[in-house]
């Protein structure tokens, strides 16, 4: 451990979640509600206890709703992540700031949506408008060419990096393909009992080229909540102690919201170097330490550089790494052992947390062997967020 | 903010008084019932002369609401019966239009009645400026709130004065449209839906200029004049020398192929696919996004050589795009 104020310092001691499914049937009010309550079973906690909130845009649902529902009449803290899944590993270290400093003792991180069934992300129509607010000004660079969903946008970074490290779109698909694997055992994920074979990969229907349809992930209806209390006070609840090790936000040199095109090189991200610096820093821990990890794949082409910027391969030999197969089930590192959001489910990043939680807590369906640190990684090509979560 | 000089012209306008509007007919019975009919009034005091006889009236009592009615200029736009004025009693929105605020729009109309009015009367009305509101913005633009009050008459034998029977209140918007997707501005239900159209970018102060320069056909570049770094996207200061003035530098408008996309799925309209989009990067060394057009799949290719057009769409905007060039 570092001198970190923050590393070791609080803990994820409950975990919660829905059902994933593409259309939940009931209110995302409801979808929070279940899994919040399902995460302070599982610790063991009061509802009442709690006193600190944390989740990310764009989730609807508000914190003082929770909170009147639970019950709670003491909350000192609460915050809301912005940059969707680039948020996702965020309110997990607001929580552990305010836990680390006594601002709150038990913080509830959730994320509850209907995606799939009230919104759609990838429709190519977001409601921009021509009137000056930033928003309007920067998407307005993209939209009037119709260049329009996140795929293409991430599409435009992948298609460099190919060029530049001659990574193949075959390449992708080995990510696809084992995170595929490894939802096809998990009875939770969308495609439990559904591998798929490089060829259907490549067999598969044109998004935005160079990404087929099985580069991109399911939009999902579901929730996840976990809650997050001091290291002391983990030990003496229901399940083993989740130790937040390493808890960073990130934002990097020409950072942008899915367009940071104009970087003197789009092959990597910095804004995960960023994070990767600081969490191996807090944590006092190195790659050699990661027994298996949870890589952000909403779509696979960014799984590569992530790899490289936190130090599992040299700056464009991710391929190399997954050509080996070091990624998939029994591999040196395996990732996404839960089927990443292209197999259980795409909530925004959330899920892989909940992963990374089971891992360390030795309960996971894929259970890799030994786990003492899981690396968790959020949304990429926007400003992100990593965690190292870690037994005690 | 509203030219001064308009805003003495349209001061100097209210109250102005305007002459008599005849009404082509009577007030009568037939127009009366189609009234009735068309609107699903069924009180008999407008329709059933012994009724409204009954009712102590001399013949059929018109529906207050039909004030208006009566003195309308029939099928043909400004077609009055003779003797009325052929003055213009909006003339206040010709004066502002030129000023760079083409549309317009009813806002609100109140009718006031001093009495029954019957069939057999004959109708005339006057008009007064009444007020022209500072310049407001809305969210359907900029502009002025114009109201007209409209003052009905009854005319009586000679020599005795014309009774009045009611007023109108009518006041219209008439306003530089904010800038937004047409089909907002479509009445809702209509049934045929209209066309789409690209979306138009929002664009700001710090952004107008590039804009501009792709009416004009020229693709413009943001330069700091304190370190004489190219930037784009523009933005209000230098990243590298936080300087906040700049001017512009005309791109020669050729570059290369950095990298691309072909999007296929989702087909939104109204765009073509598959859907080719660079992200180009210009010989003076910044980059953009821009459409490729013209491009067959083997010129699909980092590095290619391309040349900027440009092309107006929708009739409202005009974008940059690339087409391939030799070396």
């Amino acid at each position: 451990m570092s001198d970190s104020l923050l590393s070791g310092k609080a803990a994820i001691a409950g975990l919660g979640a829905t059902e994933f499914s593409k259309n939940s049937g009931r209110t995302e009010l409801r979808l929070a509600m279940e899994a919040t309550l399902a995460a302070l079973a599982d610790a063991g906690i009061d509802p009442k206890d709690v006193d600190g909130f944390s989740s990310y845009s764009v989730d609807k649902v508000p914190e003082y709703e929770i909170a009147r529902l639970l019950g709670c009449d003491n909350v000192q803290f609460f915050s809301q992540v912005p940059h969707g899944g680039g948020a996702a590993c965020g309110p997990v270290m607001h929580a552990a700031m305010a836990v680390a400093t006594g601002v709150a003792k038990t913080v509830v991180v959730y994320r509850a949506m209907n995606e799939r069934s009230w919104y759609r992300f990838g429709t190519g129509s977001y409601g921009f408008a021509s009137s000056p607010i930033f928003d309007n000004v920067n998407y307005g660079w993209y939209m009037p060419h119709g260049f329009h969903t996140p795929a293409a946008w991430v599409g435009m970074f992948a298609q460099r990096y190919m060029h530049t490290y001659g990574a193949t779109s075959e390449d992708f698909g080995r990510v696809a393909v084992a995170v595929r694997d490894f939802a096809a055992t998990n009875p939770a994920a969308f495609f439990y009992e559904k591998p798929i074979t490089l060829e259907e990969h490549q067999n598969s229907r044109w998004i935005c080229e160079p990404l087929h349809l099985l580069d991109c992930c399911q939009e999902s209806d579901g929730a996840v909540a976990m809650v997050i209390t001091s290291v002391e006070r983990a030990r003496d609840l229901k399940q083993k102690p989740v130790i937040i090790k390493g808890a960073s936000q990130g934002i990097a040199d020409g950072q942008q919201s899915m367009t940071s095109f104009y970087r003197d090189d789009i092959t990597g991200l910095p804004e995960m170097g960023v994070v990767a610096k600081e969490i191996y820093r807090q944590s006092g821990l190195g790659p050699d330490a990661i027994q298996t990890a949870v890589i952000y794949d909403h779509f696979t082409p960014f799984v590569l550089p992530q790899l490289e910027e936190f130090g599992f391969a040299e700056r464009g030999e991710a391929k190399e790494f997954i050509r080996a197969g070091h990624h998939a089930r029994g591999g040196k590192l395996p990732i996404n052992t839960h089927g990443g959001q292209l197999g259980e489910a795409y909530i925004h990043g959330m899920n892989g947390i909940a992963e990374a939680v089971r891992q360390v807590r030795g309960s996971a369906v894929n259970q890799v062997d030994n786990v003492e640190n899981v690396l968790v990684t959020a949304g990429t090509g926007v400003p992100t967020s990593g965690l190292i979560l870690g037994e005690a | 903010m509203a030219d001064q000089e308009l805003i003495e012209k349209v001061r100097a306008m209210v109250g102005r008084e305007y002459g008599r509007v005849y009404a082509w007919d009577k007030v009568n019975a037939p127009m009366i019932r189609h009234w009735c009919e068309v609107m699903g009034v069924s009180n008999p005091l407008y329709t059933d002369p012994a009724f409204a006889r009954d009712a102590g009236f001399a013949d059929v009592v018109a529906p207050p609401a039909m004030l208006q009615v009566w003195c309308m200029a029939g099928l043909d736009m400004e077609n009055y019966p003779p003797g009325s004025t052929d003055e213009n009693n909006f003339e206040v929105l010709k004066v502002i239009e030129p000023y760079g605020y083409p549309a317009v729009v009813a806002v609100n109309s109140d009718l006031y009645f001093d009495r029954h009015i019957l069939a057999g009367e004959r109708l005339y009305f006057t008009s007064k400026v009444d007020s022209v509101s500072d310049e407001k913005t809305t969210p359907l633009g900029t502009g002025f709130f114009v109201t007209v009050l409209m003052a009905y008459f009854s005319e009586t034998a000679e020599g005795k004065p014309d009774e009045p029977v009611g007023k109108q209140l009518f006041r219209v918007f008439k306003f530089k449209p904010a800038q937004r997707p047409k089909a907002e501005e479509k009445p809702a239900g209509k049934a045929e839906k209209p066309a789409a159209k690209r979306p138009l970018p929002g664009i700001s102060d710090d952004t107008r200029f590039f804009w501009e320069g792709c009416e004009a056909g020229k693709l413009l570049i943001q330069r700091c004049t304190g370190c004489q770094t190219l930037r784009h996207p523009p933005a209000p200061v230098c990243a590298k020398c936080h300087a906040f003035d700049w001017d512009t530098v005309e791109a020669s408008g050729k570059a290369e192929l950095y990298s691309f996309v072909v999007m296929h799925y989702p087909e939104v309209p109204p765009f073509d696919y598959p859907n080719p989009i660079g992200l180009i990067e210009l010989d003076e060394g910044v980059r953009l996004i821009a459409g490729l057009v013209g491009i067959e799949r083997d010129e699909l290719k980092i590095g290619q050589r391309l040349q900027v057009e440009f092309e107006r769409f929708d009739d409202q905007q005009t974008l940059p795009q690339f087409r391939p060039v030799a070396e």
